[in-house]
């Protein structure tokens, strides 16, 4: 099975990325560092939610939670 | 003592000549916004002032002192004339919230060309639509943005140069493109601002309607006179506030108040160019020191949605004054920030059209939470009967918002649109499009949107701009987009389709036309659900009913459906 974090991260490089900003690693700040906005977290949350077969809760849905790669794995993991 | 004094005794001798005699202007002088922002400043004895105290991600810090802006504002004007770009030529700012933004927009006013601001998180096609319109000349913008720029390049004969402020020597630049780094080029000492008169055009910021393209509102360097004066009154900075707008220049709010307004006082200003957390911004605020905060009821609900134990983290003690601007201020905002920062956001009503603020509450005067306020002094305002576009005399009675268009930031057109212009008047009034009623006390309270057009986290948002964009994926056959209540943004956008023989209507194709809109528009514009429908209410002569969407999604009543097509 494909390793999570490099799914998640090749998904936020393809969406969010283009080529004079794609080196992005598993600790880029994506919400504070502006690449992925407020509006776009919905999409990446929808995602998530579609390739993992689960459900995020809103109130989990923090900033801070997408705030990088890593820590987004940590949420899908609380949600399996 | 606030600068207004007493709300009610600046009513009654009110003239925007107060502002002229601040500002030293008499009607036919020049006037460039630019020149005020920076030389006038200087002049005035504050060159060493700071202007502009910058933070990007990781807290790298940039400051910029008043005649760092008046010298680096100096050398984009330069180097623009340089390239052949003249007074009245569009100029685009495409950036994030970075320096170039904020000080090149005074450079392009002082060369006397048009700054034609956009917001950095648009998609080529957004881009495309407002280029075109403004057939623009330059644009200015970073790499990382560049690549939708070069997108569209091949359809814009009209785009001479795009400059790019960041460029540092690892990819070739293409064609037209031009590098440009402010802090490091040769400072112009010298740059005679271009002699603006006050019907000159000055900026040029793009909104959204019901129907049709985003219409560039057309601003003029007049508009000074009620941005001055109506930062000192409403916004109330003095000599020693460090000034917080938190919104993006590519927005009216971000250059009216977020640099024009402050700078033409000589404020310090600060500005965070990072993502929204609330950790981050209270921390912002404890470490600038922030004194006066003008942010937007979507960052101050979600920044309630944090919680208040964040908040006894941070030292906040240096604010003094808030205010909000963008959508309704909800009254629980206004009581919670009351009870956790000691003070309330004072909401202030306006719009992309009107350039300055028209309905706002005021240092000194009462608070009634949830409500738009009062008038600013000069600003003629009612409440219209919606059919005879007569004014309302009775209290309480919802109606039209107008306004008399006689303030000095009023736009002048929308750009080579002036039909729509014109239609944006009845009886003499202007009207914004929205809906409210004044209570017994003479406070103007929101009720909602008199049109379809969605306002998102303070943005509007053209629901046919969307729909068009919906009907370009090749899976969907019809679209219809309306409001969906939202208890952060207030509302968001939600789409009805139908698709083509041969889709199958499910959570990944839902994602997959979310990521399509928030690429080609903008992720304010994306979707936040897609619904899928066998078929859409339309009336029989074939148009979707967009309001019988709305209702339902809004749990109001639909109303007369006698149209309504049979299934």
């Amino acid at each position: 099975m494909e390793d999570m974090k490099e799914i998640i991260l090749e998904y936020v490089i393809e969406e969010y990325c283009d080529e004079e900003n794609d080196d992005v690693t598993f600790d880029t700040p994506l919400i504070s560092g502006g690449i992925v906005d407020s509006f776009s977290m919905v999409s990446l949350k929808r995602f998530l939610e579609n390739k993992y077969k689960i459900s995020i809760p809103d109130a989990d849905a923090s900033p801070e939670a997408f705030d990088t790669v890593n820590k987004i794995e940590v949420l899908v993991k609380r949600f399996q | 003592m606030s600068n207004i004094g007493s709300y009610e005794k600046r009513l009654e001798d009110f003239d925007w000549s107060i502002a002229e005699k601040e500002l030293d202007y008499k009607s036919g002088d020049d006037i460039n916004i630019g020149w005020y922002c920076s030389d006038r400043i200087c002049e005035m004895g504050k060159a060493d002032k700071p202007a502009l105290i910058w933070e990007g991600l990781g807290g790298v810090e940039k400051q910029y002192t008043f005649n760092d802006v008046r010298l680096r504002s100096n050398t984009i004007a330069s180097f623009l004339k340089d390239l052949g770009i003249k007074n009245e030529d569009r100029v685009c700012l495409f950036m994030d919230k970075i320096p170039e933004l904020y000080i090149g927009f005074v450079g392009i006013l002082k060369l006397g060309a048009v700054a034609q601001p956009l917001f950095s998180a648009f998609g080529d096609e957004s881009l495309h639509v407002r280029l075109d319109n403004a057939q623009t000349t330059a644009i200015i913008t970073q790499r990382k943005h560049v690549s939708k720029v070069r997108k569209i390049l091949d359809q814009m004969p009209y785009v001479k140069h795009i400059i790019l402020v960041d460029y540092d020597g690892s990819k070739p630049l293409r064609e037209r493109e031009v590098a440009f780094n402010m802090d490091e080029a040769e400072q112009v000492e010298k740059f005679e601002a271009f002699p603006t008169k006050a019907e000159s055009p000055s900026v040029l910021h793009y909104t959204s309607g019901t129907t049709g393209q985003p219409k560039g509102v057309k601003h003029v360097h007049y508009s000074l006179i009620s941005q001055y004066l109506t930062t000192k009154w409403v916004l109330d900075l003095q000599e020693n506030d460090i000034y917080w707008c938190t919104a993006d220049p590519g927005w009216v709010t971000g250059t009216s108040y977020g640099i024009i307004g402050p700078w033409s006082l000589g404020i310090t200003q600060c500005v965070l160019d990072t993502g929204f957390s609330a950790e981050s911004w209270y921390k912002f605020i404890e470490k600038r020191k922030v004194t006066m905060w003008y942010s937007a009821p979507t960052a101050i609900r979600s920044l309630m949605k944090a919680g208040n134990e964040i908040i006894k983290q941070y030292d906040l003690s240096s604010l003094r004054h808030l205010a909000s601007v963008g959508e309704p201020l909800n009254a629980e905002a206004v009581i919670w920030s009351e009870k956790v920062f000691g003070k309330a956001f004072l909401d202030t009503y306006w719009q992309t059209e009107t350039g300055s603020m028209m309905l706002t509450n005021y240092p000194g005067m009462k608070i009634k939470p949830g409500s738009m306020g009062k008038p600013f002094p000069g600003i003629t305002a009612t409440v219209l009967d919606t059919k005879t576009f007569e004014p309302i005399s009775e209290t309480g009675k919802p109606g039209l918002i107008g306004f008399k268009p006689d303030w000095p930031a009023m736009m002048r057109t929308y750009w080579r649109n002036e039909e729509t212009y014109q239609k944006k008047f009845e009886n003499g009034w202007y009207l914004p499009g929205d809906r409210a009623y004044i209570d017994q006390d003479g406070y103007y309270w929101f009720i909602g949107r008199d049109d379809d057009v969605i306002n998102t986290g303070g943005h509007l948002i053209s629901p046919f701009e969307v729909e068009s964009a919906l009907l370009e994926h090749e899976a969907v056959a019809e679209s219809a987009v309306v409001a969906k209540p939202d208890e952060v943004n207030m509302e968001v956008v939600k789409a009805f389709v139908t698709l083509k023989p041969g889709f199958v209507a499910d959570d990944d194709l839902e994602l997959k036309i979310m990521n399509f809109i928030r690429k080609k528009l903008s992720p304010l514009a994306m979707p936040q659900e897609i619904e899928y429908r066998d078929s859409l209410p339309k009336t029989r002569s074939g148009k979707i009913m967009r309001r019988v969407l709305h209702a339902q999604e809004w749990g109001e009543e639909i109303g007369d459906i006698s149209t309504l097509e049979d299934d």
